[in-house]
């Protein structure tokens, strides 16, 4: 850059601190919406991250079949006992039909209050499981060992205890060998789980899937000590309700298979539940969707950061507009001394892609502490307003912005052309104008 | 005799709602190398389109145009920015300073138009800015100066590109009465040293110290009057850097 360039620099920069509250008030525009376009990609990309892992922690060979409660014009129209949802039929013609299918899983899962002396978790799940469940959730051992194959033959009264249940029931003891209490028995801790994050929604409900309060028990030994029916005491009468399997989880021999698979499993399910009394969720799908959603999510977010620095851009194109008519004079004399057209329309340009600039470089540096001051806002949240927090989805809760690389020079590069559209419209209308004029002008 | 400038039937005409207004109607003048010209009349005569076209600003609607050799009439606009930067000293009768840059930098800027400034350059920006009187505020910006001041920069100014006139509008219509002498002592000097003026007043006072007087009236040239008296105004001069 030889002398003559840094002098248009120095020239703009001067002008500039002229009206130093004015050129901050225009920078600010530019900042916001470099800022925001760093911000808004970062928290979408967060989000879709944890919503993907999710996902994938749902296993992406998986196919998952969970009984549902029909509808309550169904429920309503049966007295006594209602059975629904998968039974153990279903299973074994699940598993005998289809060759696809590498391992298959039975879960029974009851909702039950644990205690182990004056300590108790009232909303404790009971999930009777088989060995296979630890690999197929991808849970992971801390103490002890998992439900074993010789536990399940024997239907053995023992349990494994998620990290949460044990932290609350055993705050202080080592639970290995101690005996809880679950409904009318007590069980057997042989094992304690390591924590493991909540997973995607599966079955129609919206909830991610936890597995705070979990206790597994064989399968075996559920539906020897406590059976298929279950009773619900409601407002004025009880239900039954009877039901074999809560969910089925099916390992696909290979990933490419999985949505023929999906085809078959529903195909082989519809003619026994005419009521619909199951749902079937297929992560690999919800994987896909994941990812087209997270595709719309970055262009709507994209366009929302856009917009925002139009508006900057407009801030600037209006400032440099009165910047040229207050500066009439000037004009006139710089081109009375000799200024061509295309050094006045580089002057006024440089004024605004300093402007630009110094907005696109405070953005990105604002839009680099995303991460940092989105933790302060969570740490602030949780400490404040608790309760508005508890509301907020999981998925945002446990969300880490994730600043997306490309994003800094595309909001950066953003910043200055948007500078430089707004800004030549005003410089060319500097430069048009007729030195005589110009040099009249009060 | 070097012509500095030569105006050979020059006219303009403006069209101003629909009527056009005959601004010249047919002006001849020579201007020798180091000649001291008022250019004179009342408001409408003329005078403003005239320094207009001989300060490059603006092209005639038929006729000529030379500086020194080189016929100007026809140019492009960016070839007469380059003649302005190049070969006319402005004076204006508000000073015309740009504000935000100091009185070095002001003097500086027809150079920064012609992309020159090497060091060789800056140094006779300093000794202009000595030769005005201004060497202890090269620093400072036009609006901590006085009018005198002022003009004195741009005096400085108008010289810094050696040009092959000053052009000056009025250069005391905003000054007192001893100011206004200064300048006129300042421009006085210079003619002495050489330099080629071209003064547009309407006071006839200022007028009387050129060498020659042009009046114009209605476009045209009404007298053009040499006066040789004048060098008894003349004072003693130190060199132009």
């Amino acid at each position: 850059m030889d002398l003559f360039w840094l002098r248009t620099w120095q020239l703009g920069i001067k002008s500039l601190l002229l009206h130093p509250l004015r050129s901050l008030l225009t920078v600010l525009g530019i900042f916001v919406g470099v800022a925001s376009v760093i911000w808004l990609l970062a928290i979408g990309e967060g989000i879709s991250r944890k919503a993907q892992e999710q996902i994938e922690g749902l296993g992406a060979d998986n196919i998952i079949v969970r009984s549902v409660k029909p509808p309550s014009e169904v429920t309503e129209r049966t007295r006594g006992v209602l059975p629904y949802g998968i039974t153990r039929d279903d299973y074994k013609r699940l598993v005998a039909t289809i060759p696809t299918i590498r391992s298959a899983l039975q879960i029974r899962e009851l909702p039950r209050r644990l205690s182990y002396g004056p300590r108790s978790v009232p909303d404790g799940n009971l999930v009777g499981c088989t060995p296979q469940y630890m690999e197929v959730v991808r849970l992971e051992v801390d103490v002890g060992h998992f439900i074993t194959p010789v536990e399940v033959r024997q239907k053995a009264t023992h349990c494994v205890l998620a990290a949460e249940v044990a932290r609350k029931l055993f705050p202080l003891e080592d639970p290995i060998g101690k005996a809880i209490h679950i409904e009318e028995a007590y069980y057997v801790v042989v094992g304690v789980m390591k924590p493991k994050g909540s997973t995607a929604a599966i079955g129609g409900s919206l909830a991610a899937k936890d597995f705070f309060n979990d206790v597994y028990i064989p399968i075996t030994t559920l539906q020897a000590r406590i059976g298929d029916f279950v009773i619900q005491r409601r407002a004025s009468s009880f239900e039954r309700e009877q039901v074999e399997l809560s969910q089925v989880t099916l390992r696909i021999d290979r990933i490419e298979n999985v949505e023929d698979t999906a085809k078959l499993v529903e195909e082989t399910l519809a003619p026994h539940h005419r009521n619909r009394d199951y749902s079937i969720t297929v992560p690999k799908e919800l994987l896909e969707r994941a990812k087209t959603t997270r595709l719309m999510f970055m262009i709507f977010m994209g366009v929302i950061a856009a917009i925002s620095l139009v508006v900057g851009g407009i801030g600037i194109m209006n400032i440099m507009l009165a910047t040229v008519t207050e500066r009439t004079r000037e004009i006139g004399i710089r081109r009375a001394l000799g200024a061509k057209r295309r050094d006045i329309v580089r002057q006024f340009l440089a004024e605004t892609v300093v402007l630009s600039a110094v907005g696109g470089v405070t953005g990105v540096l604002a839009g680099l502490a995303c991460p940092v001051v989105v933790g302060w806002i969570w740490y602030l949240l949780e400490t404040y307003l608790p309760r508005a927090m508890s509301q907020l989805p999981d998925v945002v809760k446990t969300m880490q912005p994730a600043i997306v690389p490309e994003s800094i020079p595309l909001a950066f590069g953003i910043a200055v052309t948007i500078g430089v559209i707004f800004g030549l419209y005003p410089a060319m209308r500097a430069a048009a104008m007729d030195p005589i004029e110009a040099l009249r002008h009060e | 005799m070097i012509l500095a400038a030569r105006l050979a039937d020059v006219t303009k005409d403006y069209v101003l709602d629909g009527e056009t207004v005959r601004a010249l109607r047919g002006i001849t003048i020579d201007v020798p190398e180091g000649d001291f010209v008022a250019i004179m009349g009342a408001s409408g005569s003329g005078k403003s389109t005239l320094l207009n076209l001989l300060g490059c600003l603006d092209r005639p609607t038929s006729g000529s145009i030379f500086l020194g050799d080189d016929d100007v009439s026809r140019l492009k606009d960016d070839d007469l920015s380059e003649i302005r930067a190049s070969r006319i000293g402005f004076i204006f009768q508000s000073f015309n300073l740009i504000p935000q840059l100091t009185v070095l930098e002001n003097i500086q800027v027809p150079l920064y138009y012609q992309h020159r400034l090497s060091s060789r350059d800056r140094q006779r920006c300093r000794d202009l800015a000595e030769m005005v009187g201004l060497a202890d505020r090269l620093k400072h910006r036009p609006t901590q100066l006085s009018g005198g001041q002022q003009q004195r920069v741009a005096i400085a100014r108008s010289l810094v590109n050696d040009p092959y006139f000053l052009l000056a509008d009025e250069p005391t219509g905003n000054l007192d009465s001893v100011t206004t002498q200064e300048i006129l002592d300042l421009l006085v000097r210079l003619n002495g040293e050489g330099k080629t003026i071209i003064l547009v007043t309407h006071e006839p006072d200022i007028g009387r110290l050129a060498r020659r007087t042009v009046r114009l009236m209605d476009g045209q040239i009404l007298s053009d009057e040499r006066r040789e008296d004048v060098e008894s105004r003349r004072h003693p001069v130190d060199s132009i850097p």
